[in-house]
């Protein structure tokens, strides 16, 4: 196999950069950087190499053949979950906002309460490769895998425009490469391990990236506490007396906060509030959440590569323990980087606070000036890019499953297709879903996509997860059922989302600006009459409010002329930022309508089959050895 | 092998099955209420309950940390207690499984059900 070129390339794409301009890194430390990126590149592709002999059938491409065990497989599932959003994004949340950071990562591991007790075992004793598999059981076959397809690459391609612009803007903000060079190499890079190795390189790559995540956690939180101490109440009363986070809240409460002494500023950076201020918003995304993550098709897909219920059980726990812990860990790596780096300056790296664990890894190991410090940033940014081309590779892979089984071998050829074929069709989908990704990912350039994330769980959650549900555990459930729910779910959630405060609506943008304009100009004029300051104070603030203004007026001009939103609205129709509290209710709505007007003999005749099958394994082949 | 389809509808009338079923979903949905339940208390509790939260418990650890921290603890304790009861769960699906076996070597004394 061509493992040498494969490395080769990927050398050559990590080298390509260094013609792009620093930033988070400094100039002087770019081959040493280079170098941890090509190291750690380099051991993802060894695994590649080795895995792609192992790959010989399709069921070895899309689920390793069932041969990875309960233990790794947790890892996988970890590594396939703590996307650079969790690693980067709640240790920002929490620098930047103290509570409601931490309270925002709880619902991401409660999520994987639902997945252990109503979906995991089931699904591995029905299913064989896709979500589809699970649904073409007692439904008719060609109609629900076409559907549920056309859902699970919908609600990947919602997660991959995400994580491959997220990625762009990362890799160039560590870095400094190029967005278009970096949205290319992730594309390529994780091509490669999808085409070559299939799911086995795709969970050795997640088990690889999880172990680095953790392993590079918990020494930065090992650091945090060697110079505050131990998690206890002491380490508080430092996060709590510490003037960066004091600043950090006083400016947050702006004038709400101005009788607070400096004691009750720290301490109100431990109580919630400071980000999450719409609890109905919350819940919605708490529900999206704790039903989504068990829609997700790269999650579910990952238990068709155990061998049997029990070790998709152990899996999950295992993915628990990891995720739990690493979302407790996560806590101190956000107060750490608050009291160490200072919400001001991870504010100036990047506005969301995605820089604030890189940062922290520059810090304790010294400072941007050392060898040390710039090792440990290198690190931790090679780790974050291998996050995010771990995660594209698992959605690349459960897209191009649902598109060559159900679509092309399920839908087009009736199940008429040798093995060979499947495989080679699978590897063809992938190249397609993977050149898409990158297409996707380039002219997206610039766009919020964040927004995107929440709408693929919205998504998973309301047309996939009711569904998924309802075929396993009610008698009733039927093909109506399943397509009214996965359009109904689908339809609303991304309808919902296109009328919501998350679209830009250039009306109220302009507004906000404009007052942020006369503010800051009524500002000017009082600065220039305050005697009380000193005349450095005052040229400083006059030229903060200055900088200001100009921002601010460069957004105007940025907005043009235009007055409304995607969808033609001058202002948000629907007030929630995710749909799900809407969304879900419908999706499930719909499959109990669709079940109940419409009789399908088969979904009944085959309901107890299904039925002892999910509860006890019995009837499911075994796994192939490896 | 002799590959012929299990009796799907005498198995799922078979009163061993039936109580699996009866005792494994009585427990996974009530363990699903409470954990979700549980969680809800969280976002809830912060927005509208806001005072509970703020009570300082040890130094400046307060109650909203230490219950957000519980909702870990909570989550590990479920899928621990689950793990345990699983296996009865394994231990009842086995047993029916291998009457499987036994009446098909022994077709004779298949019985419906």
């Amino acid at each position: 196999m061509s493992g040498g070129r494969i490395l080769a390339a990927g050398l050559a794409l990590a080298l390509l950069a260094p013609a792009a301009s620093a930033q988070t890194v400094g100039e002087e430390w770019r081959s040493l950087t280079f170098s941890v990126f090509a190291l750690i590149i380099a051991l993802t592709m060894y695994v590649t190499w080795r895995a792609a002999s192992k790959v010989r059938t399709s069921a070895d491409f899309y689920a390793a053949g069932s041969g990875v065990s309960g233990l790794q497989n947790g890892w996988a599932i970890a590594g396939d979950y703590l996307s650079a959003a969790s690693f980067l994004g709640i240790a920002g949340l929490i620098s930047l906002y103290g509570y409601d950071g931490f309270m925002y990562s709880v619902g991401w591991l409660v999520a994987y309460v639902t997945v252990l007790l109503v979906i995991a075992e089931p699904c591995r004793n029905i299913g064989k490769y896709t979500m589809g598999d699970i649904l073409a059981f007692r439904n008719n076959p060609r109609v629900v895998r076409a559907a549920m397809a056309l859902s699970t690459i919908t609600v990947a391609t919602f997660y991959l425009t995400a994580q491959m612009v997220g990625g762009g803007v990362l890799v160039k903000t560590l870095i400094g490469l190029d967005y278009e060079v970096s949205v290319i190499a992730v594309g390529v890079l994780m091509l490669s391990y999808v085409l070559f190795g299939g799911m086995v390189a795709t969970t050795y790559v997640q088990i690889i990236k999880a172990i680095l995540l953790v392993l590079a956690s918990l020494v930065m939180v090992c650091l945090v506490w060697s110079q505050y101490g131990f998690a206890g109440p002491h380490y508080f009363e430092q996060v709590v007396g510490n003037p960066g986070v004091q600043a950090r809240v006083a400016s947050l409460l702006g004038e709400a906060g101005s009788t607070l002494g400096p004691l009750e500023l720290g301490q109100r950076f431990l109580e919630p509030g400071l980000y999450l201020k719409s609890p109905i918003d919350q819940i919605s995304l708490g529900m999206a959440l704790v039903l989504g993550t068990a829609g997700m098709p790269h999650i579910l897909m990952r238990f068709f590569t155990v061998p049997t219920a029990q070790a998709a059980r152990t899996s999950v726990i295992w993915a628990m323990a990891i995720i739990g812990g690493f979302y407790v860990l996560t806590l101190f790596l956000g107060t750490g980087a608050a009291m160490m780096v200072g919400p001001e300056r991870i504010m100036a790296a990047d506005k969301g606070g995605n820089m604030a664990a890189p940062l922290l890894a520059q810090y304790l190991g010294g400072g941007p000036d050392a060898l040390l410090g710039n090792l440990m940033l290198s690190f931790v940014a090679a780790v974050a890019f291998a996050t995010i081309v771990a995660v594209v590779a698992g959605l690349v892979l459960a897209a191009a499953s649902a598109m060559s089984h159900d679509i092309w071998v399920g839908v087009i050829k009736g199940d008429q297709a040798t093995d060979a074929e499947e495989t080679r069709a699978a590897r063809i989908c992938s190249l397609i879903v993977g050149a898409v990704a990158i297409t996707i990912g380039i002219l997206a350039q610039g766009q919020n996509v964040a927004h995107l994330v929440a709408l693929a769980f919205a998504v998973a959650a309301s047309a996939n997860l009711p569904v998924i549900l309802l075929t396993l555990y009610w008698r009733r459930c039927n093909t109506a059922g399943c397509i009214a729910g996965l359009v109904v779910g689908a339809a609303s959630a991304v309808g919902l989302l296109l009328v919501s405060p998350n679209m830009s609506y250039p009306l109220q943008q302009r507004a906000v600006q404009e007052e942020i304009i006369a503010t800051q100009t009524a500002r000017m004029t009082s600065l220039e009459q305050d005697s009380t300051l000193t005349i450095e104070a005052r040229v400083q603030a006059l030229a903060a409010a200055g900088a200001a203004t100009a921002q601010a007026r460069a957004e105007l001009d940025r907005l043009g002329t235009a007055t409304t939103s995607l969808v033609g609205l001058a202002a948000p129709w629907f007030p929630l930022r995710n749909p799900g509290l809407v969304s879900i209710p419908l999706g499930f709505l719909a499959v109990f309508l669709g079940s109940l007007l419409y009789r399908d003999p088969r979904a009944e005749a085959k309901w107890q089959e299904l039925h002892v099958r999910a509860n006890t394994g019995i009837g499911r082949s075994a796994a192939s050895a490896h | 092998m002799p590959e012929s389809s299990p009796p799907w509808a005498a198995l799922a009338a078979a009163p061993a099955f039936r109580q699996l079923q009866a005792r494994k979903s009585r427990f996974l949905w009530s363990l699903l209420g409470f954990s979700v339940v549980f969680y809800f208390l969280l976002p809830t509790g912060a927005a509208w309950f806001g005072e509970w939260f703020v009570i300082k418990v040890v130094g400046p650890v307060n109650a909203g940390l230490l219950f957000a921290l519980s909702q870990f603890l909570v989550a590990w304790g479920v899928a621990w207690w689950y793990a345990r009861r699983a296996s009865e769960f394994d231990r009842i699906a086995g047993e029916l499984a291998s009457t499987l076996e036994v009446d098909r070597q022994h077709p004779e004394q298949e019985q419906s059900s």
